[in-house]
């Protein structure tokens, strides 16, 4: 499915003219861009296949948050580069160890955990910026992140960063220990736990990584953009999920791909830089998302009917 | 295995929990702000807190019967920018109505919209309900663009002004609301709620109609986020296409606040009414105890999450009784 649409992907831009080359450095931008998306979306396909509902509101606030962290820390020092990565990290991985906390302690929903936390967050954010924030990015982080590795492959090393990033998730999916357990709660937790997976820790480490990751996009994106402010990471919350349901991944969980969550980031990403040339209003750009995620899981994302 | 009498209470009423933290947050609030039961300041606040109430109304008894609706805000956000627009400053009583009328049609089709999704495609409710909260906030923001417009200031001082009786003209709304709940809860339709928030395969088995039980919740929850609208218009005054964005979360704190489990077939209606007053309280708490700006987000924030666990707690310590 996930390759339906990548080919779909591909008409599109096609249809801007015959310019080989035109088109090239089309498809390419669309990638640039998608590659935050798809960043941010890994940890929320990983929340999303440990099942029960599992899902991570926190992601855009933890993206500005470790945005913005990694602004001041940085302040435009090559060598503070390292820390703030880790620094950041740690943030993240903390932030979704405490949603993880709430939803297995605890017992709350997800879904209102982890919007709960969102909130949190931004108010932290508000707290250690009093509104304003005063930093620099590292030159050596755009010369990674924006620029391409050489003249010759005018591809911006984000993007190979991302098909590093994806291999990686995908190794952890499918050849640890720790991605097979993910599938087997997600599929069905009780047997899971009867098979002797520890679920509790499974959720906690799910929702860790989830943060950490959203983090590790935060840290991309500042180093791609090189500014911050206080809704850079809102944007990318809605699409991350829809990347995630687009790319085949069941909602109710067990099932998926890292894979088609990038197909899916891409998608989402053509479709609004369509309605941004087309000139779309922001609202109108909302509903165009929000219908294309309905008519989206309409297609893949039903549940079983009652009648057995 | 002798259970003590009080837990049983405690766990045939689950709306206990919210009225011992209402009954804590006015009495901090009364600390704070010791002229709160004045007739002005308790119309005053009763009136702010209204539209949550009435949302909250909405988004229990989806969660009742095991949904749950994100997009509310999004309607009440449509009905506000429609009344501000359509009906505008200068708009008469009769359009007022005409377009109050309206209102609670675009309520009910909205939830309609949402209830096909959810019970009929069988999409779940989380991400169906996120999905159309976008589509509902993008056709807010059609509609007005830029906050502006607003409905005739006479309509907006009747809201504001009127006591019957000498009581806040919001405990009237709330009264006959519950009388509603509770005549509704008495009926078959009332029954079939729990029991396909309980466990709607069961449900299924003994041929209670699950599909049009679930697709009504959602057509109450469009109307009560209506009339949430028509409230929050009639307070502000005017339009704002994002008014209701920050209503959702709240609503569904406030259910989650009056004991009713998120998982569906616990609770009422008279506790999430309570977790509103009590959410709304501790606004006024925050906003009289001098807090610094830069702290306010964070406190309202933490406030939020720890009245979302506190049930999770209480449930830990429960179980760790033998």
């Amino acid at each position: 499915m996930a390759v339906v649409l990548f080919l779909l992907s591909g008409l599109l831009p096609n249809g801007f003219g015959s310019d080989l080359d035109v088109a090239r450095a089309q498809v390419l931008n669309i990638l640039r861009l998608a590659v935050f998306l798809g960043v941010i979306a890994a940890g929320q396909t990983l929340v999303i296949i440990s099942g029960s509902e599992g899902i991570d509101l926190s992601a855009g606030s933890v993206v500005t948050l470790t945005a913005i962290l990694t602004y001041i820390l940085v302040n435009g020092a090559n060598e503070k580069v390292l820390l703030a990565l880790l620094v950041v990290l740690a943030a993240g991985a903390l932030i979704g160890f405490i949603n993880g906390v709430g939803i297995t302690f605890l017992k709350i929903s997800p879904f209102v955990m982890t919007l709960g936390m969102a909130g949190v967050v931004t108010g932290a954010i508000i707290v250690i910026t009093h509104g304003s924030v005063t930093g620099k990015v590292a030159p050596i982080m755009t010369r990674l992140i924006a620029r391409p590795l050489s003249p010759s492959l005018p591809i911006p090393n984000a993007v190979l960063i991302w098909i590093l990033f994806g291999i990686l998730i995908w190794l952890l999916l499918e050849r640890t220990t720790f991605g097979r357990n993910l599938f087997a709660i997600g599929v069905n937790r009780i047997t899971a736990k009867l098979s002797g997976v520890n679920v509790t820790r499974m959720n906690l480490l799910t929702y860790s990584l989830a943060g950490a990751l959203a983090g590790f996009g935060g840290f991309l994106l500042v180093g791609n953009t090189g500014v911050v402010h206080l809704q850079l990471g809102q944007p990318f919350l809605f699409p991350s999920i829809a990347a995630v349901a687009v790319g085949g991944t069941l909602l109710s969980g067990g099932k998926g791909s890292y894979w088609g969550t990038m197909a899916g980031a891409i998608v989402l990403t053509l479709i609004t830089s369509l309605l941004t040339t087309m000139q779309m209003p922001d609202s109108v750009r909302r509903m165009v998302l929000g219908g294309t995620l309905l008519i989206l899981i309409s297609i893949y994302g039903r549940q079983r009917a009652l009648r057995q | 295995m002798n259970r003590s009498r009080w837990e049983v209470f405690t766990r045939r009423q689950p709306a206990l929990f919210a009225l011992v933290l209402l009954v804590l947050a006015v009495a901090i609030n009364l600390i704070v702000q010791p002229h709160m039961f004045a007739r002005e300041t308790l119309n005053s606040n009763m009136r702010v807190f209204l539209p949550l109430i009435l949302l909250a109304v909405g988004q229990a008894i989806v969660i009742l019967a095991g949904g749950i609706d994100i997009s509310v805000g999004g309607i009440a956000s449509i009905v506000n920018t429609v009344l501000a627009t359509r009906v505008g400053l200068e708009g008469s009583p009769a359009e007022m109505w005409r377009y109050v009328f309206i209102s609670l049609i675009i309520g009910l089709l909205a939830g309609a919209i949402n209830g096909f999704f959810i019970a009929f495609l069988r999409l779940q409710p989380i991400i169906t309900t996120y999905a159309t909260s976008f589509l509902y906030a993008g056709l807010a923001l059609f509609i007005l663009p830029n906050p502006g417009g607003g409905i005739p200031g006479n309509i907006a001082a009747f809201y504001r002004n009127s006591t019957p009786l000498h009581l806040p003209l919001a405990f009237y709304v709330i009264a006959v609301v519950l009388l509603i709940w509770s005549y509704l809860r008495s009926t078959r339709y009332g029954n079939f709620l729990y029991a396909v928030g309980g466990r709607a395969q069961a449900a299924y088995e003994t041929a209670v109609p699950v599909t049009w039980v679930q697709f009504g919740t959602y057509l109450i929850s469009g109307l009560m986020a209506a009339f949430a609208g028509l409230a929050i218009t009639m307070l502000s005054g005017s339009g704002n296409a994002d008014i209701g964005a920050p209503m959702t979360l709240n609503s569904i704190t406030a259910v989650v606040i009056g004991g009713n489990a998120l998982s569906g077939g616990v609770g009422g209606v008279a506790g999430p009414v309570m977790g509103a007053i009590t959410l709304g309280v501790i606004q006024n708490i925050i906003s009289f105890a001098n807090i610094d700006t830069w702290w306010e987000t964070l406190v309202r924030a933490v406030i939020i999450v720890v009245a979302l666990a506190a049930p999770g707690i209480v449930n830990l310590f429960r179980r760790r009784q033998p």
